[in-house]
């Protein structure tokens, strides 16, 4: 019985913070629309996610790049195929691993972000002091929160994609008896624009999603300095878990349509 | 001659079950220094929000300036806040913003300003809360007092016609919350603005209000001048004034 009422409870709270959730999105795009536009603090969001968060991108991309590139000469090799790797390792990265790991990571770093500033400001009536002097949150933190995630997520990808190929690249030429030449031809034959699409595509609503469950996190933040670490955490938290799910259906869906 | 301005009709309030505010009714008069005294969780800060529309009572209706609060939409209540200014506990200044900005936000919202007449304004307004010149400085450089000085700035920086103040003298050392009580009596008396000050700082009580109202268990129960509520028989106002509030 109190299984059931637990979980009757859960269920509950689960539905109300998806509501919430989709309110603040649509709040949150609107507020795209409707003037003032404030270019510079979009921007300097850009900056911020994008710029700080290039160098941590682009290790992992790399990293990953070399171990795809050395697992899959092991497996290619047992039939003979590990020319191939160039193939491989690229359409791995630019369908798959570049935009959910690129999305991962900077969920984690911006996502908790985003969580730790609007908290701190909601616990410290700065959020209410905006209001009170005629502001909007929505419109001020939001909306270009959300706009930046958008943007500059498709670009960390885009250079994570790269950096990633490179990596293979590089351990193709040190493991095999291929020229760059080669590498880089089997890259470009292997993947379409079609498949760059569908990996830069997601990353548009994995950029969506970060700054969404990033500022609700923080808008509901209660209960002072130890409320922002929990609401920091469990944005983190939900940011995977949501970019892992999310990105099945949009696989499928970008199988379809591309 | 007076004229009633801000208006709680039967508002209740209260947040998970807890009953906050059960039928509050209080009528403030334009120009007065009206003091909300009552103990700690007792809701008078709850009553600030509800009049600036930060937040909705559950039940009641509250007029300010001939508009109700209680129906309006964020749009309506953005508007009206313009004539509002409110001192928040902690200051409230943003973090990331210099004094300059912190001062100016107000400005750039709600009027049509030269970024020339913004910094003279910023820069007049600081002179009234006695800090000129430290309008680059970042809130975190600021002492307790001068965070709720330059809060004093941001919220007049407009101009406005009510100034509400929570807990404007807490934590301050007796200096600067004399200097904050000054400032409140200043304000009104140049500006002629109505002002509500929620407090539980018996000497701020005493110095700075015309009125004060007195909150206890969700209800006013008594509302007078500082002679009034000493020789009042109600005990709840007896204890209080006496520090004992056990009664």
């Amino acid at each position: 019985m109190n299984i059931l009422l637990s979980i009757d409870i859960i269920a509950k709270k689960f539905i109300l913070s998806m509501g919430q959730v989709t309110l603040l999105t649509v709040k949150g795009l609107g507020g795209i629309f409707v003037p003032p536009f404030n270019l510079k603090l979009v921007l300097r969001e850009v900056d911020n996610f994008g710029a700080g968060s290039l160098l941590l991108v682009d290790i992992i991309a790399l990293f990953t790049g070399m171990v795809m590139a050395l697992q899959t000469i092991y497996g290619l090799s047992i039939y003979g195929a590990e020319m191939y790797v160039g193939s491989v390792v690229s359409l791995s990265l630019v369908r798959e691993l570049g935009p959910v790991l690129t999305s991962i990571m900077v969920g984690a770093r911006v996502g908790s972000g985003i969580a730790a500033e609007i908290g701190s400001m909601q616990v410290t009536e700065q959020i209410d002091a905006m209001r009170a002097l005629g502001a909007s949150p929505i419109k001020k933190l939001v909306t270009p929160k959300m706009l930046a995630a958008m943007i500059a997520l498709p670009l960390l990808t885009v250079t994570a994609d790269i950096v990633g190929i490179f990596g293979g690249m590089v351990i193709a030429l040190s493991e095999l008896d291929i020229d760059r030449t080669f590498y880089i031809n089997s890259v470009l034959t292997a993947v379409k624009i079609s498949d760059l699409l569908s990996g830069i595509g997601k990353t548009v609503f994995f950029g969506l999603l970060i700054a969404v469950i990033g500022c609700h996190f923080g808008l509901k933040t209660t209960g002072g300095t130890t409320g922002v670490g929990r609401s920091t955490t469990i944005t983190v938290v939900t940011i995977s878990i949501s970019i892992l799910i999310s990105d099945f259906f949009l696989t499928k869906l970008f199988l379809i349509v591309f | 001659m007076s004229k009633v301005i801000i208006e709680f009709k039967n508002v209740y309030k209260s947040f998970n079950g807890l009953l906050v505010h059960n039928g509050i009714n209080l009528s403030i008069i334009g120009g007065e220094i009206i003091s909300l005294l009552g103990g700690s969780g007792s809701g008078k800060s709850v009553l600030l929000k509800e009049l600036i529309g930060l937040m909705k009572p559950d039940k009641g209706d509250i007029t300010v300036l001939n508009q109700n609060v209680t129906q309006m939409n964020e749009e309506a209540l953005i508007a009206l806040r313009e004539h509002i200014g409110m001192l928040f506990q902690g200051a409230a200044l943003f973090d990331s913003l210099t004094v300059f900005e912190n001062i100016a936000y107000p400005l750039r919202e709600h009027l049509k300003l030269t970024e020339r007449e913004i910094q003279e304004r910023v820069a007049e307004k600081l002179h009234v809360v006695g800090l000129s010149g430290i309008e680059e400085k970042m809130p975190a450089e600021l002492s307790g007092g001068m965070k709720k000085r330059v809060g004093l700035a941001r919220a007049i920086a407009t101009e406005p016609k009510i100034i509400l103040y929570d807990e404007p003298t807490t934590g301050l050392d007796p200096m600067t919350a004399q200097r904050i009580n000054e400032l409140i009596i200043e304000l009104q008396k140049k500006l002629g603005i109505t002002t509500i000050v929620v407090t539980h700082d018996l000497h701020c009580v005493k110095t700075v209000s015309d009125r004060i109202a007195m909150l206890h268990e969700g209800k006013i129960v008594a509302v007078g001048t500082w002679e009034e509520l000493v020789s009042s028989n109600i005990q709840v106002v007896k204890g209080f004034i006496s520090g004992n509030i056990c009664v």
